[in-house]
């Protein structure tokens, strides 16, 4: 059946490659390493999708994009439609072509992955929605007529905007409350701009706000209102986006000295603050020479990428499995191989040191070895006694994960959260144990990517449109 | 967006201004701060939230120029605009009647211990409140503390009005004249109160500062304002700002408020060439 599909072509187009900028040019800048497809590349790459009738990829799609459609659209030369396409399910395309891990989704699932390499769905995604967006021709649906009631959403982050996104064009009248003094969640604090630059995060939002989503900035939820008080306020439900913010340290001797970072507090810097800016912008940041960053997921790698371009002559991964097990996408190892980061596999810190002023002079390691499995399925890595031995840095970030951060759910009586302090929800709708109050992404599955998070504000969305049109 | 209501010079480098913030003025409780943020290109500064008027919307900061974001923010004007102040931050302070309490303020910190004062001695406690600057120019907030304390003691460094010497030795001298005290609030720079925690530890008198640490987003994500309290890390932000003094940590408290210290002296380099610019 499926071979039916996979007729041999006249002459097999390869995937197309995305240009980059050289490695040693790259390091010393923090603008986008990719530079996207052109029209020409786009289209032949778009014209290798061979509109499977019943298409893997959707199913591989958390937002359920019509892949097969916006491919064909751009393989026939209309951009902007295609653009519109991907925005009938994504409120984010732009940030999606970038960030997703189409490895493990849709392109994992495309039928021409199983001979030879799957279509670039998230090059294409991105061209597309570049395309629209440098056209200056963002099209704006007309307004959805008003039905009167209000939702409350808790968080600019992916799963926010997107719930946002989909509610106001429901009807609804969607606030969205905002901690920090910009949108966007972990698009503008957490990714490096040269993954994700952030004028496009900032015209994502724009094109939310032009849908009539509101955006309240600076308003802790929690601290300046809490979740019962925007009940008070009128809102007839609240959806909770909260992220898993919280950074985790290791607790190890010397982790508090100066010199080390949490990865969130070291990118929060560098992307929100702008701190790789200094002294044009305010924030300051280290700018050492030996940088060591704990960790192997995406954020490890942004930011032993990020201490790169801020002039580290040596910078290391630490990370106690091997590269196989490491939980990045292939393509960041990939680049920041590429950029003269230095891996230091099955190896793990058990204590930094200091010097008299209290800044970090190096870090005691110790080797390890992989054992039985873990709980993760990954083997478990064991210590290998007496292996110790010390890196001389000057800057650490642990980059080892996070967790939830307490503030909704302490002042949110009746809000069931689990041992870790993330939220319980019903079922994938959303729901949790306060009748109204709906929650997704990282505060509920503990941190995870982008989409998956855009894909819980999807399915809440659709629960409180169930929700709201019942009462 | 918040506009500066009000803006006074309390000393030489130290202002005080009322912002526009009808919701945090609405919320706010002792003990708790804000984040301010001047513009697009300036640092996230925590303040203290001195006072709040909830019927005006206005809050009142007070702060000391110490780097390039406080001098900025000490060039703007009355009706000048903030582009963003976040909050309320921080647990407010726990406020019950606990009998006799001592309030001490050093520096800039008498703005951020006056409204505990101001707040223990609505619930009903005896307000001793100690003051102190380096030299009488310096000392803010003298008729206002009076006015919520029921005794109040001014000390300068060099003597220049009130008792002659540190704020630690007035303390010193009322535990030692045999005064009952069951709780003291130190609030001022590091070495203050640390000496300040020496003094009562031997007592056994409940101790709580308020700190002041380096922070970035200030609700609990990054943890740059780490501290180490009875030798677990806590976060400045969202565990304080107020800790129980006798275990902080505060060798690791000054050396971690030290981090950027060479880029600051940079900043104010750069600071001062665009004042001379203009």
């Amino acid at each position: 059946m499926e071979n039916n599909e996979l007729k041999p072509k006249k002459e097999k187009v390869p995937r197309q490659k995305m240009p980059e900028q050289e490695p040693k040019v790259r390091i010393t800048n923090f603008n986008e390493v990719p530079t996207g497809y052109t029209e020409e590349t786009a289209i032949a790459e778009a014209k290798r999708c061979i509109q499977c009738k019943k298409p893997g990829c959707i199913a591989g799609c958390p937002v359920d994009v019509d892949i097969p459609g916006f491919v064909r659209l751009i393989a026939e030369g209309r951009f902007i439609e295609a653009a519109l396409k991907l925005k009938e399910t994504n409120a984010l395309p732009a940030v999606c072509g970038r960030v997703c891990p189409q490895e493990d989704q849709c392109e994992k699932l495309c039928i021409l992955g199983k001979k030879g390499e799957p279509v670039a769905v998230g090059r294409l995604e991105r061209f597309a929605a570049d395309y629209e967006r440098q056209a200056g021709k963002i099209a704006i649906p007309p307004p959805a007529k008003p039905n009167g009631k209000k939702v409350a959403v808790v968080g600019a982050g992916p799963s926010g905007l997107t719930i946002a996104g989909d509610l106001v064009r429901l009807g609804y009248d969607v606030t969205i409350f905002e901690a920090l003094h910009k949108a966007g969640g972990v698009l503008v604090y957490g990714i490096p701009e040269f993954r994700l630059p952030k004028a496009i995060v900032e015209a994502e939002v724009d094109y939310l706000k032009k849908l009539g989503v509101k955006i309240e900035t600076n308003a802790v939820i929690g601290r300046l209102k809490t979740v019962d008080e925007l009940f008070v306020e009128g809102f007839d439900a609240v959806y909770l986006g909260v992220g898993a913010g919280a950074p985790v340290f290791m607790n190890i001797p010397g982790e508090n000295l100066c010199g080390i970072y949490s990865a969130n507090e070291y990118l929060t810097r560098s992307n929100l603050m702008k701190a790789y800016r200094f002294p044009e912008y305010d924030t300051p940041i280290g700018r050492e020479k030996n940088v060591a960053v704990i960790g192997g997921g995406n954020v490890a790698m942004d930011s032993v990428r990020t201490a790169l371009r801020l002039g580290a002559e040596n910078a290391f991964i630490i990370y106690r499995r091997t590269e196989v097990e490491m939980p990045a996408r292939i393509e960041e190892v990939h680049h920041a191989k590429e950029e003269g980061v230095q891996f230091k596999f099955l190896t793990n810190p058990v204590e930094y040191l200091g010097n008299k002023e209290g800044w970090v002079t190096g870090v005691r390691c110790q080797r390890m070895e992989l054992g039985e499995p873990d709980e993760s399925g990954r083997r478990r890595p064991v210590p290998v006694e007496g292996s110790e031995f010390v890196i001389p840095v000057d800057t650490v970030v642990v980059a080892v994960g996070t967790m939830a951060n307490p503030i909704v759910p302490a002042t949110t009586p009746g809000l069931e959260t689990n041992r870790r302090g993330y939220i319980i929800t019903k079922d994938a709708s959303g729901r949790t144990s306060r009748e109204g109050v709906y929650a997704g992404g990282d505060i509920v599955t503990g941190s995870a990517t982008v989409i998956l998070a855009m894909g819980a504000g999807k399915q809440a969305a659709r629960a409180i449109h169930e929700y709201l049109s019942r009462s | 967006m918040s506009r500066i209501i009000e803006k006074q010079d309390l000393s030489e480098n130290v202002v005080r201004m009322v912002l526009e913030a009808p919701a945090i003025a609405k919320k706010r409780r002792a003990g708790q701060f804000i984040i301010l943020k001047i513009d697009e290109e300036g640092e996230r500064i925590p303040l203290t939230i001195v006072d709040s008027d909830a019927d005006a919307g206005t809050i009142t900061i007070i702060f000391q120029v110490v780097g390039r974001s406080t001098a900025a923010l000490a060039r703007l004007q009355t009706g000048d605009m903030i582009s963003d102040l976040q909050g309320p931050l921080g647990n407010p302070t726990e406020i019950e009647n606990f009998g006799r309490v001592v309030c001490i303020g050093g520096g800039v910190g008498v703005g951020v211990v006056y409204p505990l004062a101001a707040a223990l001695k609505k619930a009903g406690n005896h307000v001793t409140s100690i003051i102190g600057a380096r030299t009488k120019d310096l000392l803010i907030l003298e008729e206002e503390m009076k006015k919520v304390s029921d005794r109040l003691i001014v000390a300068t460094d060099d003597g220049s009005y009130g008792f002659h010497g540190f704020v630690s030795a007035v303390l010193q001298n009322l535990i030692d004249a045999g005064e009952k005290i069951d709780r003291v609030y130190a609030i001022g720079p590091v070495p203050m109160m640390r000496v300040l925690c020496n003094v009562t530890k031997p007592h056994g008198i409940r101790t709580i500062v308020s700190l002041n640490s380096i922070m970035v987003d200030a609700t609990g994500m990054c943890g740059a304002c780490r501290v180490s309290v009875g030798g677990k890390t806590k976060f400045t932000c969202v565990d304080g700002p107020e800790f129980d003094g006798h275990e902080v940590d505060f060798d690791l408290l000054a050396n971690r408020l030290r981090m950027y210290q060479t880029q600051e002296k940079q900043a104010m380099e750069a600071h001062r060439c665009e004042c001379h610019g203009k």
